[in-house]
């Protein structure tokens, strides 16, 4: 051990007991830590690799590839990154007004007792688990998307190609949309709760003091303050949403269209893998299978990513950049 | 004007102001009764009675606690956004009550400005954040103009004129309360309201918002709050003395003596205000 | 209309939006319970929990096999994240250095946002093709998706102990693992269990990962986990897509089950947390 001489054969053994311990200890979670990361990496590696086959048939047209037939062996992902991009997207157009205004209310306008009655509500529709949505979405928002929704969108704003001709099941983009909404907006409005709460105090009485409406306060300095915290929370949204497969898959009905209309069934990359992958046929089709869930996983990546270096990067309180 | 802290300096001041009375000046706030509790178990002043008279410097001095700062943000309706506060007694402001029902403090906000403790600029460029003001309550015209205007007036359009667009956060101490004060006056309001404004900042940067407020005083009514009495004495021409009344384990805060400063300090009609003045206490 | 009203009008419309946007969040999962609860509480018996699926075609029948197999997969799932994600909070608070920590970080946040039919997809790659779907390969599943949330929430509160903490017992000569195992660790108890709890809640209600690990059971009680085990969201999902009614209904009486989970234990959270802050701050 060191050069210190010791009294006797006892203390020595102690000492080195001890220091197995913190040796142990040490090992023990730095295993755990980096077995967190040799995961990640696992996920990742057999994803990519399974789908190795059909990458080497398709190659990176299978990105663009609009077919999907198993009988003939030709595969494409367009119809489900179409159907991934547009019900995600149109998710977010609704969500994120809907949840920024909700954070706004949450943190600006509620009464105390209010505020946090509603907030833990918010967090509540968060907690629901996405196959009850589903199973709600299925039997009771489909039904009146169909008969009510729908109808009244392609009457009144039918010349707007995305409200075609209405579905009888109400299963299709549109009801897959609304059911991601529902999904995106607690997570968007409690992360843009705290933002807003974080604003510094000083700032708002600076703005108020100047004979400003609160509204004029909080376009002037709360949104301009917290706009890239609520620009990740959004993409943390998005990336919710695109990656959801159970409650999709349970209202989007199916199909390979692609088309204008957000009314027709359709499937996202996430429900075709949940739907189809029981049932596929080992080789080719299977290896396409997994090759939507490498663009899967890539997308879900990236937005990740993004939103990690936006608040790294660019938060205008910490005077950074204006 | 130097920045010395001697006696003589005082005095000189305080004779100056003798000869231009403030029996003459006409009256912008009239505080009538002024309660205000937090709550039911905190009372920050009870039953302030006083006057602040147009185009001068008003100091209101006290201990910690004893409800300077409340009473001033009660001046523009700055303690409605204290949940649980609630204010008793009127406050007119030239005659109109700011607390009848149907007055916005939005306009009362737009008359009587303040400038904070801790310098608050917004995260913008330096010139946004004394245009954002007046573009939003609708003075549009000649934004350039009046950016300049209300930064000379704050003694700072010389050290940022050439660096308009950066950020305001870039500016020192000093100068971002300069900013503050440029961004309050670019509304044009009539009272300008200042809650230890040079508490957190440096001598020189202190000696230069003094200098500020005697200027500034000739457009505006001032009222500042202030811990440091030989800032009392070297800034203002009335000085409001609170103090802390102990009774049954409530502290009150309490208006005890408002005169011209050079009484206060040098010959005050309270007992309580010359221990205060002496530094027998606080 | 003068510039003034229009913009307290412009005001009140946005306040009325936000309140709006508000109400609807409310409403939605109002209707969302209230459709569970109407349409579910008509099945809900005691045979519907002691009684496993009915064979096809038949009535009745329950989710009892269901409800232990939920109960298994997410006891081991629980029983495989715990542990592993306490030790990763506790190599990043103690052991690592800077620059390891931000990484690693970022890839725990990472995992926490991947798909999970991907990690269902992982675990079927990994485990079941070559053999059969299994109990254990569905808590695998889920311990992977309850890990990111255990290692956050243990995280947090590790860095709530305060450093002199740490120091008094290093400086007592205790060891560096002695004190993580006898002195941070028991001190933050309350919040390591309140994150497995909300883990736990997340891990019942998932369906992806266990779509391809453990969903092809049969309709009787099932506790081999090295055999797919029955489980409730499984279950939801393959009934929500028949066209049975009297499925649906069990459906929806499974669902109501699988929601009043999650409030208790949401709840259960809430007051943990509560709990344990109030020992921190007493």
């Amino acid at each position: 051990m060191s050069a210190v001489p010791t009294t006797s054969p006892l203390q020595t053994r102690r000492r080195f007991r001890g220091r197995v311990g913190d040796l142990l200890l040490h090992g023990l979670t730095l295993a755990a830590a980096l077995g967190s990361v040799i995961l990640v990496g696992a996920i990742v590696w057999k994803v990519l690799r399974l789908s190795g086959t059909s990458f080497d048939r398709f190659g990176l047209d299978f990105v663009t590839g609009r077919t999907w037939d198993p009988v003939r062996h030709v595969f494409g992902a367009l119809p489900f990154v179409y159907g991934t991009a547009v019900s995600s997207f149109v998710a977010l157009v609704i969500a994120a007004p809907l949840a920024i205004a909700i954070g706004l209310y949450l943190s600006e306008l509620a009464p105390r007792g209010v505020r946090g009655l509603v907030g833990s509500l918010v967090e509540l529709l968060a907690a629901v688990p996405s196959v009850v949505l589903g199973l709600w979405g299925i039997l009771v928002l489909g039904p009146f998307v169909a008969h009510h929704v729908e109808p009244w969108l392609h009457t009144t704003l039918g010349f707007i190609p995305l409200f075609g001709d209405p579905q009888q099941t109400g299963q299709g983009l549109f009801t897959a949309a609304l059911i991601l909404t529902i999904m995106i907006v607690p997570i968007v409005a409690s992360i843009s709760r705290e933002l807003f709460l974080g604003v510094p105090r000083e700032l708002e009485e600076g703005a108020l003091a100047l004979g400003t409406t609160r509204w004029e306060m909080v376009r002037g300095v709360i949104l301009p303050a917290t706009r890239s915290g609520i620009a990740a929370a959004l993409i943390l949204g998005l990336g919710r949403a695109i990656g959801e497969a159970i409650a999709v898959t349970q209202v989007i009905g199916g199909g390979t269209r692609i088309g204008w209309s957000l009314f027709p069934p359709a499937d996202t990359l996430a429900s075709k893998l949940a739907s189809s992958y029981q049932g596929a046929n080992p080789g080719l089709e299977t290896s396409s299978l997994l090759y939507l869930a490498a663009i899967l996983l890539v997308i879900g990546l990236l937005a990740n990513l993004i939103a990690q270096i936006i608040v790294r990067r660019f938060d205008p309180l910490r005077g950074a950049r204006a | 004007m130097s920045g010395s802290f001697t006696m003589p300096r005082v005095i000189d001041v305080a004779q100056a102001r003798r000869e231009s009375g403030p029996v003459q000046r006409e009256v912008v706030f009239e505080v009538q009764g002024l309660t205000v509790n937090y709550g039911r178990a905190t009372t920050a002043v009870s039953d302030v009675d006083l006057e602040i008279y147009r185009n001068l410097i008003t100091a209101v001095i006290g201990p910690s606690g004893c409800g300077k700062s409340t009473f001033i943000r009660c001046l523009n309706r700055m303690n409605d956004l204290v949940p649980g506060a609630k204010i008793e007694g009127r406050i007119l402001y030239h005659g109109d009550d700011l607390y009848a029902s149907g007055v916005d403090p939005v306009e009362v906000r737009r008359r009587i400005g303040m400038v904070f403790q801790k310098a608050n600029p917004f995260p913008k460029s330096i010139y946004d954040n004394v245009a954002w003001g007046p573009r939003v309550l609708g003075m549009k015209k000649n934004v350039d103009e009046r950016v300049e205007n209300a930064l000379r007036s704050a003694a700072l359009w010389e050290e940022v004129k050439d660096r308009l667009k950066k950020n305001a956060l870039s500016l020192s101490g000093g100068q971002q309360q300069r900013l503050c004060i440029a961004r309050a006056i670019a509304i044009e309001p009539e009272v300008l309201l200042l809650d230890e404004p040079a508490s957190a900042l440096d001598p020189i940067a202190t000696s230069a918002i003094e200098d500020l407020m005697h200027e500034l005083k000739r457009d505006y009514t001032l009222v500042i709050v202030t811990h440091n009495m030989q800032q009392a004495a070297r800034v203002a021409d009335l000085t409001a003395f609170f103090s802390l009344e102990v009774d049954d384990h409530r502290r009150t805060g309490v208006l005890v003596e408002y005169d011209a400063t050079d009484k206060i300090f040098t010959n005050p009609s309270d007992k309580r205000t010359e221990d205060y003045v002496t530094g027998r206490f606080g | 209309m003068s510039r003034y009203s229009r913009r307290r009008l412009v005001n009140r419309a946005m306040e009325g939006i936000a309140t709006v946007a508000a109400l609807v969040a409310v409403a939605v999962l109002v209707i969302v319970v209230v459709s569970v609860t109407l349409r579910g509480a008509g099945a809900l018996s005691w045979d519907f929990f002691t009684k496993p699926q009915a064979l096809f075609g038949q009535p009745g029948g329950g989710i009892a096999n269901a409800l232990i197999g939920t109960i298994l997969l997410v006891a081991l799932a629980t029983a495989i994240a715990l542990p592993v994600g306490v030790l990763t909070a506790i190599y990043l608070t103690e052991f690592a250095p800077r620059r390891l920590a931000v990484p690693i970080q970022i890839v725990i946040d990472v995992l926490a946002g991947l798909p999970t039919i991907v990690i269902g997809i992982f675990v079927y790659a990994l485990l079941v093709i070559g053999h059969t779907q299994s109990g254990l390969a569905g808590a695998i599943a889920l311990a992977i998706i309850m890990l990111p949330l255990v290692a956050r929430a243990t995280q947090e509160v590790l860095l709530l102990v305060p450093s002199t903490l740490r120091e008094a017992s290093l400086a007592l000569g205790v060891r560096r693992w002695r004190t993580v195992l006898g002195v941070i660790l028991p001190s933050s108890v309350g919040g390591i269990l309140t994150g497995t709890v909300l883990a736990v809640a997340r891990a019942a209600g998932e369906t992806a990962p266990l779509l391809f690990t453990s969903s092809i059971f049969a309709n009787t009680v099932q506790t081999d986990i090295t055999k797919a085990l029955p489980n409730i969201p499984v279950l939801i999902f393959t009934y929500s897509e028949q066209a049975d009614p009297a499925l649906h209904e069990q459906a929806w009486a499974a669902a109501l089950v699988l929601i009043a989970f999650v409030l208790l234990a949401s709840l259960a959270a809430k007051a943990l947390l509560a709990r344990s802050r109030r020992k921190l701050n007493p």
